[in-house]
């Protein structure tokens, strides 16, 4: 179902740890809940998994995940077990879960797409018996039925279409009056004008002992109008998902050192500056400060984007954000919430996507100009008619309705959702996940893509280079060695050799490298030379006794398709450029091994983020793709943005678009995907107005039956429908 | 024609009784995942110890 090279989970070094008992709820029977966003989760094999894995621990009443949504709901009998050994087990799996406030702000999005399929439901129902009686009543019209049975069929269609579009019309009527309270006039006004008058219209008729009645066209307009409703509401529940489920990973709890020495865990908002706080190896550090005890490697590349790790000790200061990767740190904190670096990016995020939350969707931009032009061509038959015709009060205004009908929207309301549906199903299934409702619209009219390098056109981890004067027996004894540490570098020597045993008894000393009896692995100054000659790769050294130390150098290798898609985006017509908070001169290699002519190295975030603001002022539209936290403020600031699933969250927060796997396709993919769906919604929305031009004439000069409008609705909505569904093919080309 | 007088009834009574199990399937939360629901047919009936109560 999804991409293979996607990301193979991995356990993290150690769990984050949280505190569950603020999530946790209580059942009436006693029972507990907890709900937890689940994060790597790929397909229905991970559901199985996970709900297997759970079934076997004692205590657990009931797991269940949700594939959607992406979290699981935990039930279980408290005293029997506690969630924290469950979530042990499913992290040890290399899923990553975090505890989810249900209470929180997606549920009236939820409860909406609720309200919308009841109402679509009851819609079907009713615009399903009412088209039954009206078809008896249309063979009737070239048969031979009298008008007493006619008129029984249009009473009961009344009693089955009137309930029913006063409960489903709802989610219509409602908006419209709004919006006439706020004297403006949107996209429902005209569909509850139309709806209500067909309705009273009909009424009119059959009591009237009339030849035609339009309950069939006001339920039957209602449902289509609530297909397109609750798709839209569908694919924006989704990426509120996303959304909601990165935000609950922002509350990692904090391990604090009392002054008696006991360690508490508390939430991040009670951490005051001058306290200590134990961060153990693999955690990421959750405030700015200074190293009190302790020696380490941080791993800074979420907050400068530079791909080595850089050592720790005591008296250096940490920023929030980086990953402690070797030794557990106590740190003095510095500055705790608004005041930490991180929270200054975050800042810089913020003012960024505040410029562009004033783009407008088309197909509200549409309806903005349809509503008067509807409204005016129903006046123009209405008076037409009355005046210049002399055709009767009734007779004019049921003209008028069929025109208001006849144009409703049915085709126009369905031409956008569908097609997004459509595309955001298609992504989804090459690992792409949208998260904002208007990032394809805005991905179509993308000419420059700016990529960052560490993590995005790299896939952020050291590779071993090949060619370093040692043999394969220097490497397995190196690898043996390596095997026993988690800093990145010693990771990738240990990948590099595919069956290096762990050797017994090695000792890592934090911050410099590895020991094992006489046999050293680490720095340059670990392994005795001359630390003042640094090289440009980072690397590892071998020392062992009798022997001159042997050099392993790495390099953070591009992403296995990199050339490819950045080739393929040159020949499409994009600009490319490469902006990279590393050195320039890591950075103009990287360019120029992957063909990117414009480039710029050593940029800061807000340096990032203000050649972003230049871009867009010189009339660019940029899409750009980034992972780290140095690229947030860019991505806020680009019209469209990208990061890949193993981004820092606040990075996949910034971004409109996520994408997993190893590799850069995702992002080509994204951008053609976009580009299609794009032409599809044009032609869908021509479609519309080509069916309108043809209907709207003849509704005009009256010759629109009940049955006519039936079959141009439902025509119009099926071909729209059709269109968007072209999207979903051509998957594997 | 007379036949109308309970056909209709009965028709729309069918209808309604559709309407009511959608109704009762959503509000029972089925429609809730349906991504992950297409694949559970595919999975073990039986967890290793059922805990079905």
């Amino acid at each position: 179902m999804l991409d293979p090279s996607v990301r193979p989970t991995r356990p993290d070094a150690e769990p984050p740890r949280f505190d569950f008992a603020p999530y946790v709820t209580g059942l009436p029977d006693g029972r507990a809940a907890l709900t937890l966003a689940v994060d790597g989760l790929h397909c229905a094999a991970c559901v199985w998994l996970i709900e297997s894995v759970l079934a076997r621990e004692k205590g657990i009443e009931s797991a269940r995940v949700n594939m959607t949504t992406r979290r699981l709901r935990l039930i279980w009998r408290p005293g029997d077990t506690e969630p924290q050994a469950a979530v042990r087990h499913v992290a040890s799996l290399g899923y990553r879960l975090t505890p989810f406030d249900e209470a929180g702000a997606d549920d009236a999005g939820a409860a909406r797409q609720r309200v919308l399929l009841r109402a679509m439901a009851v819609a079907g129902f009713a615009a399903g018996n009412v088209m039954l009686l009206s078809v008896s009543v249309w063979a009737g019209h070239a048969q031979d039925m009298g008008p007493a049975t006619r008129d029984l069929m249009h009473w009961i269609s009344a009693l089955i279409a009137v309930p029913a579009i006063a409960y489903a019309g709802r989610p219509f009527f409602r908006p419209a009056l709004a919006a006439l309270a706020a004297r403006r006039v949107n996209m429902d006004v005209p569909i509850s004008l139309a709806v209500l008058l067909a309705v009273g219209m009909s009424l009119v008729q059959t009591a009237t002992s009339q030849p035609h009645a339009y309950f069939d066209s006001a339920i039957g307009l209602l449902f289509f109008l609530l297909i397109g409703r609750y798709l839209d509401a569908r694919s924006r529940g989704r990426a509120r998902h996303v959304a909601a489920n990165l935000l609950a990973l922002r509350a990692r709890a904090v391990t604090l050192v009392d002054p008696d020495g006991a360690t508490r865990v508390v939430a991040p908002a009670d951490v005051r500056a001058g306290m200590t706080v134990l961060v153990a190896a693999g955690e990421r550090i959750p405030v700015d400060g200074r190293v009190a005890s302790g020696t380490s490697d941080l791993d800074t590349a979420p907050i400068t984007g530079e791909s080595v790790p850089r050592p720790a000790r005591p008296g250096d200061t940490v920023l929030a954000g980086t990953v402690n990767l070797t030794g557990p740190l106590r740190v003095t904190v510095g500055s705790v919430g608004e005041d930490t670096v991180l929270a200054e990016i975050l800042r810089l995020v913020e003012t960024a996507e505040q410029g562009r939350a004033r783009y407008v969707a088309l197909a509200d931009r549409v309806a903005r100009l349809y509503a008067p032009a509807v409204h005016s061509l129903a006046l123009v038959t209405f008076l037409g008619w009355w005046l210049v015709l002399d055709a009767g009060l009734q007779a004019a205004l049921l003209n008028a309705i069929a025109v208001l009908i006849i144009t409703c929207p049915c085709a126009l309301a369905l031409a956008v959702p569908a097609v997004q549906v459509a595309a955001a199903g298609r992504l989804l299934r090459g690992g792409v996940l949208i998260k904002s409702a208007t990032a394809l619209e805005r991905l179509a009219t993308v000419d420059t893509v700016v990529f960052d390098k560490t993590g995005t056109l790299t896939l952020g981890r050291p590779m071993l280079l090949r060619d370093g004067g040692w043999s394969d027996d220097d490497l397995a004894a190196a690898a043996a060695i390596a095997a026993a540490s988690r800093h990145p570098l010693a990771r990738a020597l240990a990948a590099a050799a595919a069956d290096a045993r762990a050797a017994e008894g090695v000792e890592e000393v934090p911050g410099s490298g590895l020991r094992c009896g006489a046999v050293l692995l680490g720095s340059r100054e670990w392994c005795g030379m001359d630390a003042a000659a640094e090289s440009e790769e980072p690397e590892l050294w071998l020392a062992r006794p009798g022997t001159p130390p042997l050099r392993f150098a790495f390099r953070d290798t591009p992403r296995a398709d990199a050339e490819s898609v950045i080739g393929d985006l040159l020949r499409s017509g994009y600009r490319v450029e490469l902006l990279s908070g590393d050195r320039p001169l890591a950075a103009g290699a990287m360019a120029g091994r992957l063909g990117i002519a414009r480039w710029r190295g050593g940029c800061t975030p807000a340096g990032k983020a203000a050649h972003l603001a230049g871009l867009a002022a010189a009339g660019r539209r940029v899409c750009m793709v980034g992972d780290g936290l140095n690229d947030a403020p860019a991505l806020g600031h680009a019209l469209v943005s990208m990061s890949p699933a193993d981004a820092t969250d606040i990075a996949q927060n910034a971004a409109d678009v996520v994408f997993q796997g190893d590799r850069l396709a995702p992002v080509a993919e994204a951008l053609a995907v976009s580009r299609r769906s794009n032409r599809l919604v044009l032609q869908n929305l021509f479609l519309a107005f080509a069916y309108n031009s043809l209907t709207i004439p003849l509704a005009m000069i009256g010759l629109v039956t009940p049955l006519v409008a039936a079959v141009a609705m439902s025509a119009s909505s099926i071909v729209v429908v059709g269109n968007a569904l072209r999207i979903g093919r051509r998957k594997r080309q | 024609m007379s036949a109308l007088l309970y056909l209709i009834p009965i028709a729309v009574l069918l209808g309604l009784l559709g309407l009511g199990a959608f109704l009762w399937a959503l509000k029972t939360g089925q429609f809730d995942d349906l991504d992950g629901a297409a694949s559970r047919i595919l999975f073990d009936d039986d967890p290793p110890e059922s805990k079905d109560s």
